[in-house]
């Protein structure tokens, strides 16, 4: 009997995440990936090195830092872009406060500030094409978003002028100063994310497994007190046992009550779980109903 | 079967394989109940989006909870009532994971669903047991078949209403079945559902003792999709050459890409086009190791044994087995683009696998109506949502089979090189 040639679905989100990635740097002329430290764009990164093995990976990395950090995360950031001889470019929010670029928001959360320090920086390196690690299982405004996203030249999303994307013939083409957002993982959802972590023996900054920390509760979520956070009225802090399943800006990203330590339970956790990540996470996208929406057009990922 | 059973356990979810499925629709049809109700029985559907909808609901005065909400994610789509754009939504089985691309229904959003079935392994086509086939429910069928989708699913939705006939739904089938061979639509299923109730959705309907097939759900975790790939066909378009610039790596070139079709094996003798030289494949390598054979999806980096001039664009395939490398093409095309209307002696550049190259427009055959079928000769452009068959001259050859043989050989696109929109999706009827 013929063999089957059975693809499984990890192996060909894969292959179709790589095939995005060698189509930018075939196409595009100064690409740049996005990475946080956060899990998805470790996931990037790694499908970067698989597109380009035995060669490095031909493009820097970027990281848009808005000041209110987790260390943890920081320092893995450094660790795997010294291991994979990266370029590191850090567009600085505390920066561009301070040149008056941007001004503080009155209630310190940098989340929507961060777009013109994307932008300025995108500007000054000329980068043309940014790999972003957002997924359209997140939120219903990336649903509609395409792999290969063309902005403007302020940046700016059209969710009503997006160019239709047929097989895998994507249109990279702009003018200068315009450019393009290239999500690899569009197609992959939390759990697959997971998986492939599992898959690949990736290490993860330590925030993404249960550990304990001080909190508060504000709004339904668990807060950390740390620098950014501080109890307010009759906010007590208390002891409780979490992890994160986002890393974003330390000011506005939620931790979740979780036992799960290692990759195989959070696994079992994130297949259990009803409730959405940024719903459960994110108190930039608790605005409105268009939030990310609106945010996108304005430039931001 | 209960829905716990459902949620793909981690032991499980390493060999689930993936499909791929456009649905098309309106809310009328009972689309969007349909996919909340798939998503709702597969636990794929999260507490917080639901209540984000009732909430919604609520506020603008619903009678019931409307699940459109939940796909149509733009704020134009939510004031307007309606769905403008595809939305790609995800669940999962234990057996498979899903991709849906949901697109609108109406005509004025042909180009949307063209676009969604040009990824797709199936299609679900709606219609309305009281009503039957309508106008729509064909023109659906057509573009499925003009985009050789492998898979069509006609369900026969709001079975409660018919009082779960199985007189009405044969008749139904029966007009359907005539059609659709008409298309050569490739593998047909119709089933009766009702996606309010859940009826043959996620398990057989009792109400339906009638009907002997599975269930909706049931079909799309058995249908057999992996022989709907071309695996006979050696196709692999070079995307990019990996020559590391490093002292520990010396005198390595490989070519990487995405298989398209057929199977690749170190030893196989092959023939890179344009150019024609034959050489044998000395490895095909990825990050992981080299691999003993490659095939679709996969992607890969192929050496040789000689060294060949080979760049960007150029394919490999077999010495007995070669795409067509041709000028003159004779295709369908569906414009996608409102600002302007094809015409005859238009240049456009075009984009064919990992190939670019300009085109002229030489001639307009006949301008196809979607609904009736009808061919007008006299059309002298086509606008928007319209689909006609064209010839076409390249500047440089593409490397291009039938796209009925081969959806990723025979596929193009069409962009505006003073816009840089892509403004036509075609398929390759001949290449000469």
């Amino acid at each position: 009997m013929a063999p089957a040639y059975r693809v499984s679905h990890l192996a060909a989100l894969e292959a179709e995440s790589i095939f995005v990635m060698r189509e930018v740097v075939a196409e595009l002329e100064r690409p740049v990936l996005l990475f946080s430290g956060g899990k998805d764009s470790i996931v990037m990164l790694r499908l970067a090195e698989k597109a380009f093995a035995p060669a490095r990976i031909p493009f820097p990395v970027m990281h848009v830092d808005t000041g209110h950090n987790f260390p943890e995360v920081i320092a893995f950031r450094d660790a795997r872009v010294s291991e994979l001889g990266l370029q590191l470019v850090v567009a600085s929010v505390p920066e561009a406060i301070e040149s008056g670029l941007v001004v503080e928001p009155a209630d310190g959360m940098r989340n929507r500030i961060q777009t013109p320090v994307l932008l300025d920086a995108v500007e000054k390196y000329r980068f043309d094409a940014l790999f972003g690690g957002a997924r359209r299982d997140e939120e219903k405004a990336r649903a509609k978003e395409r792999v290969f996203s063309f902005r403007d030249e302020f940046g700016q999303w059209d969710p009503k002028n997006q160019r239709p994307e047929l097989w895998s013939l994507y249109n990279g083409r702009h003018h200068p100063g315009e450019s393009i957002r290239v999500f690899p993982l569009s197609n992959w959802t939390e759990l697959d994310v997971w998986h492939y972590i599992k898959r690949e023996g990736l290490a993860l900054p330590s925030i993404y497994y249960a550990h304990e920390r001080t909190v508060i509760s504000r709004d339904g979520m668990l807060y950390a007190v740390n620098e950014f956070i501080t109890p307010r009225g009759t906010e007590t802090p208390f002891t409780a046992t979490v992890r994160y399943r986002t890393v974003g800006d330390a000011s506005c990203t939620a931790a979740v009550e979780s036992r799960a330590d290692t990759v195989d339970k959070v696994i079992d956790e994130v297949a259990a779980t009803r409730i959405t990540e940024r719903g459960a996470t994110r108190g930039d996208d608790r605005v409105s109903e268009a939030a990310m929406e609106d945010r996108k057009r304005e430039g931001y990922f | 079967m209960s829905v716990e059973a459902l949620a793909p356990s981690s032991a499980e979810q390493r060999a689930m394989d993936l499909l791929r499925f456009a649905t098309a629709g309106s809310v009328d049809d009972g689309k969007s109940t349909l996919i909340g109700r798939l998503l709702y029985d597969t636990k794929s559907l999260f507490t917080d989006q639901l209540a984000a909808v009732e909430a919604v609901s609520a506020a603008r005065g619903d009678e019931y909870t409307n699940l459109a909400l939940l796909t149509d994610g733009l704020r134009a789509e939510r004031e307007q009532g309606i769905t403008i754009d595809v939305a790609y939504r995800y669940f999962a089985t234990p057996r498979r994971k899903f991709i849906i691309a949901d697109t609108p229904g109406h005509i004025q959003y042909t180009r949307n669903m063209v676009t969604g079935a040009s990824t797709a392994d199936l299609a679900l086509i709606l219609v309305d047991a009281r009503k039957g086939l309508v106008e729509q429910s064909r023109r659906h069928a057509f573009l499925c078949s003009l985009l050789r989708v492998p898979h069509l699913v006609l369900c026969v939705n709001k079975m409660d209403l018919v009082d779960w006939s199985q007189e009405v739904f044969e008749r139904i089938a029966d007009e359907f079945t005539a059609f659709a061979a008409k298309l050569e639509a490739p593998d047909l299923s119709v089933i009766p559902i009702s996606a309010l109730h859940g009826d043959n959705i996620a398990s057989r309907s009792e109400n339906m003792p009638w009907y002997e097939g599975p269930s909706l759900l049931h079909h799309l975790e058995h249908v057999h999709i992996a022989s709907d790939r071309n695996l006979v066909d050696v196709r692999f378009p070079v995307q990019y050459v990996i020559r590391p610039q490093s002292t520990t790596v010396t005198d390595y070139r490989g070519y990487a890409g995405q298989v398209a079709s057929g199977v690749l094996k170190p030893g196989d003798e092959v023939m890179v086009l344009p150019s024609g030289f034959t050489s044998r494949i000395s490895a095909i390598d990825t990050a992981d190791g080299p691999v003993a054979e490659a095939f679709p999806p996969m992607s890969v980096t192929v050496r040789l044994e000689d060294e060949i001039d080979i760049s960007r664009g150029d394919m490999i395939c077999r010495p007995n087995n070669a795409p067509a490398v041709a000028q003159d093409i004779e295709a369908m095309v569906c414009w996608m683009d409102e600002s302007k209307p094809l015409r005859v002696g238009g240049k456009y550049a075009l984009k064919h696998t990992t190939r670019s190259v300009r085109a002229v427009v030489r001639d307009l055959h006949y301008r196809l109506d979607v609904n009736s079928l009808h061919r007008d000769e006299e059309a002298a452009e086509l606008r928007l949502n319209e689909i006609g068959r064209l010839r076409l001259r390249t500047t440089a050859p593409l490397l291009a089979d039938e796209y009925r043989r081969n959806r990723t050989t025979g596929g193009f696109i069409l962009i505006d090189e003073a816009t840089n929109r892509t403004v036509a999706a075609g398929m390759i009827v001949e290449a000469s």
